[in-house]
């Protein structure tokens, strides 16, 4: 709660809103107190005074009554109606919405139709006959207008719903022996509530200019009570010769329904789970590069090289060093595999390297990049963006999700090859269709004019490594590009990213957390924990005789195929988070090798030949030496 | 011994509906006719690719989704799936995602005693001793019990949904991906939970999952599933080392090894059979190296092939150690 309405107060103008609304509230709730004259006294021999002229602070009105006791009854009127008219509306709207959602089918077709049908009449006429049925009076006005609004909640929280009655809890609830009521009331209900406020927020302000317009056209409050509408209603006859009559009414709606929508926008906001994370801003083109950055000399040669990266993600007053120091190289042709599990930060590493990380909150710290020996951290934006896609090239996890599902993929890959250089369209569509076979899709004439939800999740990836090839990059970072993938898909993809690697040099650095996958492809590897490498060297030495600790028990934890039922080993206890990162070795905690030095001071990664640990007491020193 | 838990002839096919006008559509079958039985305190293991229909079949067995045919037996009594209240108490269901599986705005508290409060109707006093029980058993701390499911890690997350399985009291389990979400080193740490509690508790589970090291290290016999049909079915230890089926043998060698070389295992021109539109023959055949003219027209059967307990729905199926 205190979090919400600290992100509703950085909203200058929600929070404009809600003090003029807290005034306009506290003084409509305070009106039956306050030295007021009364609000339907009339006196025909003051009528039409002006404001400011002794006959009330306001003036009077053409039957001589108190113009600011009548605003302040009104406004109160007005506010008790426009919020009953948006709480049964709410109500209604949402639990049409949901039974409608949860229940599917021909529930929802019937109730869902009849709500169309709801919205096709215009409102006002809709209204204008519900009252006229009724006949005039405020309740009858309150129930026109809380009816014509029900459809709005209705085909917002049922869209909402249908989202939620898919979710697994709701299965789990099923099965914990839950009625459809209770599940709808315990479990559904809690989950919506955000968006009915969200709903309610944002029309509360439309209800009030509503009811207002029907008591306007007197079909409202009935004389002589005044609300807000009736007044206006009441002095359009004198709106030339006496305009302080409906100025104040007309005024005093237009601030309540100004401050209501800026707050209502403003609770939007704060309650929207998308922005609750971050800021309310979007992420910068390049990552944010901290001033004291100090450079690191090239440690090892390569066409890339990262040399003591260091990537910090700042939220609030906390700091997350996702990356901490990170040294890695790579040579053309080679493929290098970095492991680790969510979170030890191998993703950030691979995103630091062309500025791809979010900022705010990502931000490079310390430590360089280089590309054939220039240093790429704090570079200017445009010459980040030239080299992404043409010197190195992404692969994502996801290939759904990094496609467009609205562009053709051939016009994609066309695209993707115009940001670096012009190209016409026939030749644009020839070197999409070679690029297709060259990741080896069959038939990829007819195939660069599919769309990528008429491919299978394999060619998907295909077209995304497609992609990733479009402008001949030196470098490829694979992000888990297999992950998503079927064991059989997964086999194939390997074998291609191997075939490339071989054919065209390219360097590969490939992100995973799978030993296997990087037992068959990788030339070399380095194991992250905790945003650090704890071990690097050639694959099968580090795979056979792992020397780090962690290492060593992360590929015990791995069955393999073909050994029968077993038990299996596992490593108790959590990775740290890195926000409070302990000092000396990250994995002492979870160690069973650990000493008391273990837990004092910086301990390096050391060793000689491209083989290095980063550990005091390190395993398999024997085989690692003969 | 007696079977725990036996499906006879269960399919399942969606319809597709032809729109107000137009003609209903012939269904897509995601399970096809399917017998099953797993004896008690067996671990059965379920492998397949996405789209095998591994998913629906573990839907159908735990009452959320109605079969199209057959039957369900739990330990000799024919069980209808109209209500889950009954169902809950006999077979439980453990999520493949752990944190979408608890709603984000109950304590695990309450997640916690739904189950015991609906099922077994205790009050205040019982459930929480009985829920102090549950959690020891499952090493986690009570003070968990207060807090939201968004402050978990997944392998937490992963308990506290194998303890409101527990909780239910159902003597089998249905484990659909449970450790697919989790990294290995939690992954092995729910693993052995899991086997201890099926020894203490003597549980009978299915296990579901696409990763087939993981299925052959917790399984005493696994079934592949292809296309929504059981293709191969035996002793954990013989089905991936003298596979039989050529589908098995294909996924066995997909299957990332370390020190193997990299070799795609099939040609580039593989794409599925496509499920709106089912070949007639064996599912596998346009895939297959060893698909000859029977197996384009007739569905082999799961009793083509028999030795022992180990079948496989081929006409041609391999040579021990092939």
């Amino acid at each position: 709660m205190s979090a919400f309405l600290k992100l509703l107060a950085r909203n200058r103008l929600a929070l404009g809103g809600l003090i003029v609304m807290g005034i306009v509230v506290l003084l409509a709730i305070l009106t039956p107190v306050l030295p007021l004259a009364d609000p339907d006294v009339t006196n025909t021999a003051d009528r039409f005074q002006p404001p400011f002229s002794g006959a009330g602070l306001l003036g009077t009105d053409h039957l001589g009554r108190d113009l600011l006791s009548r605003l302040m009854w009104g406004t109160r009127l007005s506010l008790a109606v426009g919020f009953a008219a948006a709480l049964l509306a709410a109500t209604i709207g949402a639990a049409i919405g949901i039974v409608a959602g949860f229940y599917g089918g021909r529930t929802d077709n019937i109730i869902m139709r009849g709500v169309d049908m709801l919205m096709a009449f215009p409102y006002i006429l809709l209204a204008l006959a519900i009252v006229a049925a009724l006949g005039p009076g405020l309740m009858n006005a309150l129930i026109a207008v809380a009816a014509v609004n029900i459809p709005f909640f209705a085909r917002n929280i049922r869209g909402i719903t249908v989202g939620i009655a898919h979710k697994e809890f709701v299965d789990a609830a099923k099965l914990s022996g839950m009625s459809n009521a209770r599940i709808i009331l315990t479990e559904i209900l809690p989950n919506v509530i955000p968006v009915i406020v969200i709903a309610m927020s944002t029309t509360i302000g439309w209800m009030i200019l509503e009811t207002a317009g029907l008591s306007f056209l007197g079909l409202g409050s009935q004389p002589p009570q005044a609300d807000l509408g009736s007044m206006l209603g009441e002095a359009r006859s004198a709106l030339i010769s006496n305009p302080h009559t409906s100025v104040v009414p007309g005024l005093m709606i237009l601030v309540i329904v100004m401050a209501i929508n800026l707050l209502g926008d403003g609770v939007r906001d704060a309650l929207d789970p998308r922005l609750k994370s971050g800021a309310l801003n979007r992420p910068l083109p390049a990552t944010l590069v901290a001033k004291d950055r100090k450079p690191a000399p090239e440690h090892a040669p390569g066409i890339l090289t990262m040399s003591g990266l260091e990537t910090q993600f700042h939220v609030k007053d906390r700091v997350y060093r996702a990356v901490g120091g990170v040294d890695l190289a790579v040579k053309p042709g080679e493929a290098l595999g970095i492991i680790g599990e969510s979170g030890s930060g191998k993703s950030v590493t691979a995103l630091s390297v062309m500025g791809l990380v979010a900022s705010p909150p990502g931000l490079i710290t310390n430590g360089s990049v280089r590309y054939e020996g220039t240093d790429l951290v704090g570079a200017p934006y445009e010459t980040l963006r030239s080299m992404r896609g043409r010197a190195v090239a992404y692969i994502f996890q996801d290939p759904l999700a990094t496609l467009h599902p609205l562009y053709k993929v051939g016009d994609q890959l066309i695209e993707a090859i115009a940001a670096h250089r012009r190209i016409g369209r026939d030749e644009g569509r020839k070197k999409a269709v070679e690029l297709l076979e060259a990741v080896r899709i069959p038939n990829a004439k007819s195939r660069v004019d599919n769309y990528p939800h008429e491919m299978s999740g394999g060619m998907r990836q295909r077209v995304g490594i497609a992609m990733a090839l479009a402008n001949d990059p030196e470098v490829i970072i694979a992000d888990e590009p297999t992950t998503a993938l079927d064991v059989t898909v997964q086999a194939q993809i390997l074998s291609l990213l191997d075939d490339l690697r071989r054919d065209r040099g390219l360097a590969i650095i490939f992100i995973t957390h799978d030993f296997g996958v990087v037992g068959q492809l990788c030339d070399r590897v380095a194991v992250m924990y905790a945003g650090r490498i704890v071990e690097e060297g050639p694959t099968r030495a580090v795979l056979d005789a792992p020397q780090h600790p962690y290492t060593a028990r992360l590929i015990a934890c791995v069955p393999e195929l073909g050994q029968g039922k077993r038990r299996l080993e596992a490593i108790p206890g959590l990775p740290p988070v890195v926000d409070k990162l302990p000092e000396g070795c990250a994995f002492a905690d979870r160690c069973d090798r650990v000493h008391a030095d273990c837990r004092r001071g910086h301990i390096p990664l050391d060793g000689s030949g491209g083989r290095k640990v980063r550990c005091l007491y390190p395993v398999n020193l024997r085989e690692a030496a003969e | 011994m007696t079977a725990a838990l036996r499906v006879t002839d269960l399919s399942k096919t969606f319809e597709m509906k032809g729109g107000l006008f137009g003609k209903d559509k012939p269904g897509v079958r995601a399970v096809h006719p399917l017998t099953l039985e797993i004896q008690e305190g067996e671990t059965l293991g379920i492998v397949g690719e996405s789209g095998c229909g591994k998913s629906t079949l573990a839907r159908m067995l735990v009452g959320l989704l109605p079969p199209s045919t057959g039957t369900i037996e739990i330990d000799g009594a024919a069980l209808d799936n109209a209500d889950p209240a009954v169902f809950g108490k006999r077979i439980q269901y453990v999520f493949q995602d752990p944190i979408s599986s608890l709603n984000p705005r109950k304590t695990i508290r309450q997640i916690m005693e739904a189950p015991l409060k609906l099922l077994h109707g205790m009050d205040q006093k019982q459930r929480a001793e009985r829920i102090a029980e549950i959690f020891a058993t499952v090493s986690l701390r009570e003070e968990f019990l207060e807090r939201y499911p968004h402050e978990f890690s997944g392998g937490q997350a992963q308990r506290i949904g194998i303890a409101r399985a527990l909780a239910a009291e159902a003597r089998i389990l249905i484990l659909d991906e449970p450790v697919s979400a989790l990294d290995v080193s939690v992954q092995a740490q729910v693993l052995n939970l899991l086997a201890d509690l099926k020894a203490r508790l003597g549980l009978t589970y299915l296990f579901i999952s696409h990763d087939l090291a993981v299925v052959e290290a917790v399984s005493d016999r696994i079934a592949v599933l292809y296309f929504g049909a059981v293709v191969e079915l035996g002793r954990a230890e013989d089905v991936f080392r003298a596979p039989r089926h050529p589908y098995t043998k294909l996924l066995a060698d997909s299957a990332p090894v370390v020190g193997r070389d990299l070799t795609a295992p099939e040609g580039r021109e593989t794409e599925l059979p496509d499920p709106l539109n089912p070949p007639p023959g064996c599912a596998f055949a346009a895939r297959c190296p060893r698909a000859q003219a029977r197996c384009r027209e007739e569905v082999p059967g799961l009793g083509e092939f028999a030795d022992g307990g180990h079948m496989a729905a081929c006409f041609f199926p391999l040579e021990e150690g092939a």
